[in-house]
This record gives structure tokens, C-alpha cells and sequence, in this order.
């Protein structure tokens, strides 16, 4: 692990919580000195690394893009999860969210999301996304929202018991799923540039 | 690509003024969110993962048409002095310029696009043009994404659509804003009112620097605040109808300040006049707030037009890490007060005394219109 500041082997490990997000510093021997980092606790983690002291910095709190919103009101709802709830793609905890209020990979939406509903209802407009597809999703997409069409016909069909229009709604969903595994494994064999690791 | 150096001497594109409620409109902003599937976000990835991912993403962003010949650098290459002042030119946010190795920044000469890679997000991209442009922001970032997705495989789900680090941000990833300049709403204690009115319809409005009534320099910052749940345009569309309220408002407000408080704005404006001409300590807050009534000044023609580009640009040249760039060391407070007013009184040296007949003019014109109607 080499120094963030220079390129030195660090020897000093800092995490520290800004506006609800967790960040990590390693200072080598002379940089954590330099930096008069001798008490890691109460100092901002964003002026130690941007080397403006606490006197110099003149006092104009510049704006983010993102709005405020601290870590416990993010993570308040997710309650019902176990603390120790992990994400197997990232190594991510329940407890760690909890804390930083931001998730560790686009995996864990899949481990947490379980009770993001009434979050996202909180913090948005809706809870589905209408927005931009991006073009490798819309084939996907549009074949999800047929086939999720082509099964509600089919439980409507059975229960009036038209059981001929059954068979053959169960025909074209067969073709469809078909349709999607192939498409599946085309974008597999054609990986795009950061599917690599 | 270019050196720090030719980056900070170019003026910004949006420091022009814009053609769309340029005068009221600073500039308008979008930004979009997005992350590789397949790989931890920043702030969670080790260095190791951060660095690998950089190494897939910015090469991508390097080779896109539209940031040909542009700066592109990790963070870890530049001191944190070259860093704020990126900040201070709104090209990189105070949190990615609190990192250093395994995250770049990489943005045009024009400064009109600006890419972070493993800020919170593998990719923030964000697009900023002069006066209310916030369709044709939108547009010019859509096409960069639309071109990066070919490359790189975003993490993005049918339901919940693109995935961020941080809920709030989830899908469009979308984050549209205006920086309006509301000198009149300030001067008239309106603003406050107007505040309170668009938080209430799901909007953010902040000062620039400070909040609310202790906004410096009279700058405001409004955005959406949802990303979920609607489409980009209509995200867009909302906020332009608000800015556009807002812009009216602070239009009445300016040809009531000009036809019931002459003497006061008059002062206001002198007083600005006479101070960032003569004064030898300059601090930025005073600074900002000085040049706000300026600029307020030039909109009501009691300085000629081409004021304007001026102070922006002089807005930016009297930051703390500006000035220290162009010093070549760092400055205590003092030092940096006394060179801030020596190059506002430089650039300011050939603007006239405030002539406010101009203004008084089209005035009575607007009332003798507004009677014949
Ligand atoms: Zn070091
Ligand atoms: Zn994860």
C-alpha cells in the first residue's frame, strides 16, 4: 500500500466519515507528519488531502452536485435486515450501509434492496425507473416487458379457460425465452471493454 | 492533450454571456451518474480496483470526439492547490478533489464538459453552458453517454435504472441545475419567500456559497432533487418552468428597486463601484458580494454589456487557489486579499462611473409601453 500523497510505503491508515461517506487515506511516516496528522480523529478528511489548513481556508462553502442527505436517514429504513447481511459480490455489510449511507457495488441493490421500497418512495418521484435505457438493456428490456404481458394473458386465459389460446400463449413464451438466453449469450460472447476481470 | 497551465488561462466557455436569461441565468449544469457493472464503487473499490477501473474508463473518455485534445490527468498528478482551483472552476467537485490515486479528471479546453472518473460514481459527467441551456446541456452529455455505453456496460436495472453508489442518485443519474444571480430578490428580502416556495414543489434551491439569506455574492444554486420515477426531459422541463418563474420574479423585482428605491440602488451599485476600484484589502466574501451589485449594474446599463464577461472571469481569477497559481507559492490570507484587490482594480480600470440615465431611460419607455397596451 503506497502513501495517497506521495508514493512512499504508508504506515499511517485513516478512515474517516464525510457527509455520510466513508473514505480512506494511508500517509506515509513524513506525509502523516507534514500533515501534522498526530490526532486521527477530528480532523476533515477532504482539507487534510486538499492541504488547506483549518485557519487558511476562507470560508466559502463551495456547492456539491449532491444534495445533503445524511447516512442515517438513507440507511434508516433498511431496518428488518440482519447487521451482518453481506453482498457475496463486494463483501459489503448491512451494518457498513448503515453507517455510509451509499452501497458497495451495483451487486448489493440486489442484497439490499429488499426494503428499498418505501425508501425510494420517500426519497423520489417513483420507484420505477421510465428514463433512458441504454441501448445494450433495450432489446432486453422490451423482451422482459412481453414476456411479463404474454404471462399475465396466459393466467387470464386459464382462468376463463380458453384453453386453446392457452397453448398457444404458452408456445410464444417458450419463443420468446428462447429469443432471450440466445440473446444472452451473444452479448456474453461479445463482452464490452470493461468486462474484463 | 493540454498542460494545467493552458487549461487555466483559457477562459471558460460559459463565462461568455449566455444568450437565454443571460443576465439572470449564470450558467446551467447537468450531471449525469454512472458505474461499470461487475466492479465495487469508488469508495468501496481498494486502490488496486479504483486503479483498474480507471484504466478501462479513461482511455474510453480520452478517445470520445468531443474531448479531443483535452486535459485529462489522475488526480494523484496534481497538487491539491492545481485541484481546488478546479474546484473553484465548478470543473470537479470538493469531494472528488479530495482524492488522488485511482481517479482522473478529464474536461475540455472550452470547460464546457467535464468528466470525473471514481468520484462517488465511476463516472460523473457533467456539461455546463452559459445562461438558462439546460435541453442543450442535457443534449451534449446524452450523446457522450450514449457514445461511452457502446464501450463500457453500465450498471443499470430495468427496474430500479442506473445503479449509484448512493440511492438518492438512482435513475437517470440525473442531476440538473441553474446558478441564478437574484440581487433584486436579495436586496427586497424575497428571497427567503421564493426559497420556501420551490423547496415545497420537490426542487433544491441553496446559496452558492452560504445559505439563504447569508448567500454570498447573491448566487444561488437550484436543482432536481428526485432522479427516479420520471424522465430526463421532464426532470429538465420542470426546472426550466421554476427557473423561468424565478427569473421573472427577480425582473419585477429589479424595475420595482429601479422605479421606488433609485437612490438605494444607486448607492449600492456606487458604493461597489468605488470600493473594487480603490480598495487595497480585498477579502472574497466582501469580493463576491461587491461584484454581485456591480453585475447587477451592468444588467440595468449603467455599465456598458461587456462588463460582464469581464467580472466573470475576474470572479475566477480572485479565488484563494488562483491567486496562489498565479503567485507560484502559497499565500497567507493577507497577502491574498491585498492581490485580489490589485487585480480587480487592473481590470477594472477602464470601467466608467455608473451612469444611471440609461437605466432611468427605459424605464419611463417600459411604463410609456406598458400604458399604451
Ligand atoms: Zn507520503
Ligand atoms: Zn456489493
Amino acid at each position: 500500500m503506497t502513501c495517497d500523497l506521495c508514493d512512499e510505503k504508508a504506515s499511517v491508515f485513516l478512515t474517516q466519515i464525510v457527509d455520510g461517506q466513508m473514505q480512506k487515506v494511508n500517509l506515509c511516516e513524513t506525509c502523516a507528519q507534514a500533515k501534522g496528522v498526530t490526532d486521527p480523529t477530528g480532523f476533515a478528511l477532504a482539507d487534510l488531502l486538499l492541504g488547506v489548513g483549518e485557519e487558511e481556508k476562507e470560508d466559502l462553502e463551495l456547492e456539491t452536485d449532491d444534495l445533503p442527505v445524511s447516512a442515517p436517514a438513507v440507511a434508516a429504513e433498511f431496518t428488518d435486515l440482519d447487521e451482518n447481511t453481506s453482498c457475496q459480490a463486494c463483501g459489503f455489510t448491512h451494518a457498513q450501509f448503515k453507517k455510509a449511507g451509499r452501497l458497495g457495488c451495483s451487486k448489493c441493490y440486489q442484497i439490499f434492496g429488499a426494503g428499498l421500497d418505501s425508501l425510494l418512495k420517500a426519497m423520489h418521484k417513483g420507484t420505477h425507473h421510465i428514463g433512458k435505457v441504454p441501448k445494450r438493456h433495450q432489446a432486453v428490456v422490451e423482451q422482459r416487458d412481453e414476456l411479463d404481458n404474454l404471462r399475465m394473458q396466459l393466467e387470464d386465459a386459464v382462468t376463463r379457460e380458453a384453453f386453446e389460446k392457452a397453448a398457444s400463449l404458452r408456445d410464444q413464451i417458450l419463443k420468446l425465452e428462447a429469443e432471450m438466453a440466445q440473446l444472452a449469450a451473444d452479448q456474453a460472447a461479445n463482452p464490452p471493454a470493461n468486462v474484463v476481470s | 492533450m493540454i498542460r494545467f497551465d493552458t487549461l487555466l488561462e483559457s477562459p471558460a466557455d460559459w463565462m461568455r454571456q449566455g444568450t437565454s436569461h443571460g443576465d439572470i441565468v449564470v450558467t446551467s449544469r447537468i450531471r449525469l451518474a454512472r458505474n461499470l457493472v461487475d466492479h465495487a464503487f469508488p469508495g468501496w473499490g481498494r486502490k488496486q480496483e479504483n486503479e483498474a477501473t480507471l484504466r478501462v474508463i479513461q482511455p474510453m473518455v480520452e478517445s470520445l470526439p468531443q474531448l479531443e485534445n483535452a486535459f485529462s490527468r489522475h488526480l494523484n498528478k496534481l497538487t491539491a492547490i492545481q485541484k481546488q482551483a478546479l474546484v473553484e472552476r465548478h470543473l470537479i467537485s470538493r469531494e472528488h478533489a479530495a482524492r488522488a490515486a485511482g481517479s482522473a479528471a478529464v474536461m475540455n479546453q472550452a470547460q464546457s464538459i467535464s468528466i470525473m472518473i471514481n468520484e462517488e460514481d465511476h463516472l460523473r459527467m457533467q456539461s455546463i453552458q452559459p445562461g438558462l441551456a439546460l435541453r442543450e446541456s442535457y443534449q451534449i452529455l446524452n450523446e457522450i453517454d450514449t457514445e461511452l455505453e457502446q464501450s463500457l456496460e453500465f450498471a443499470f436495472d430495468k427496474q430500479l435504472g442506473f445503479l449509484t453508489a448512493c440511492p438518492t442518485n438512482l435513475g437517470t443519474g440525473l442531476r440538473a441545475s441553474a446558478m441564478l444571480h437574484l440581487p433584486a430578490l436579495m436586496l427586497s428580502d424575497q428571497v427567503n419567500q421564493v426559497i420556501q416556495a420551490v423547496n415545497k414543489i420537490g426542487l433544491a434551491v441553496r446559496g452558492l456559497y452560504g445559505e439563504g439569506t447569508e448567500a454570498l455574492g447573491n448566487l444561488f444554486q437550484i436543482s432536481n432533487q428526485t432522479t427516479l420515477g420520471d424522465r430526463e426531459l421532464e426532470i429538465i422541463a420542470r426546472l426550466q418552468k421554476v427557473i423561468e418563474q424565478i427569473v421573472n420574479h427577480e425582473k419585477n423585482a429589479r424595475k420595482k428597486l429601479l422605479s421606488d428605491n433609485t437612490t438605494t440602488l444607486c448607492d449600492q451599485v456606487g458604493r461597489a463601484f468605488a470600493l473594487l476600484r480603490h480598495a487595497h484589502v480585498m477579502p472574497s466574501k466582501e469580493a463576491l458580494n461587491l461584484t454581485s451589485m456591480l453585475r447587477l449594474g451592468v444588467d440595468l446599463k449603467f455599465f456598458p454589456a461587456e462588463f460582464t464577461v469581464v467580472l466573470e472571469s475576474l470572479l475566477m481569477e480572485i479565488q484563494p487557489a488562483h491567486l496562489q497559481i498565479r503567485a507560484d507559492r502559497k499565500l497567507p490570507t493577507q497577502e491574498r486579499d491585498e492581490m485580489r484587490s490589485q487585480i480587480i482594480r487592473d481590470r477594472l480600470k477602464s470601467l466608467p462611473e455608473p451612469d444611471i440615465s440609461n437605466a432611468l431611460q427605459s424605464l419611463d419607455e417600459g411604463s410609456t409601453n406598458s400604458t399604451e397596451e
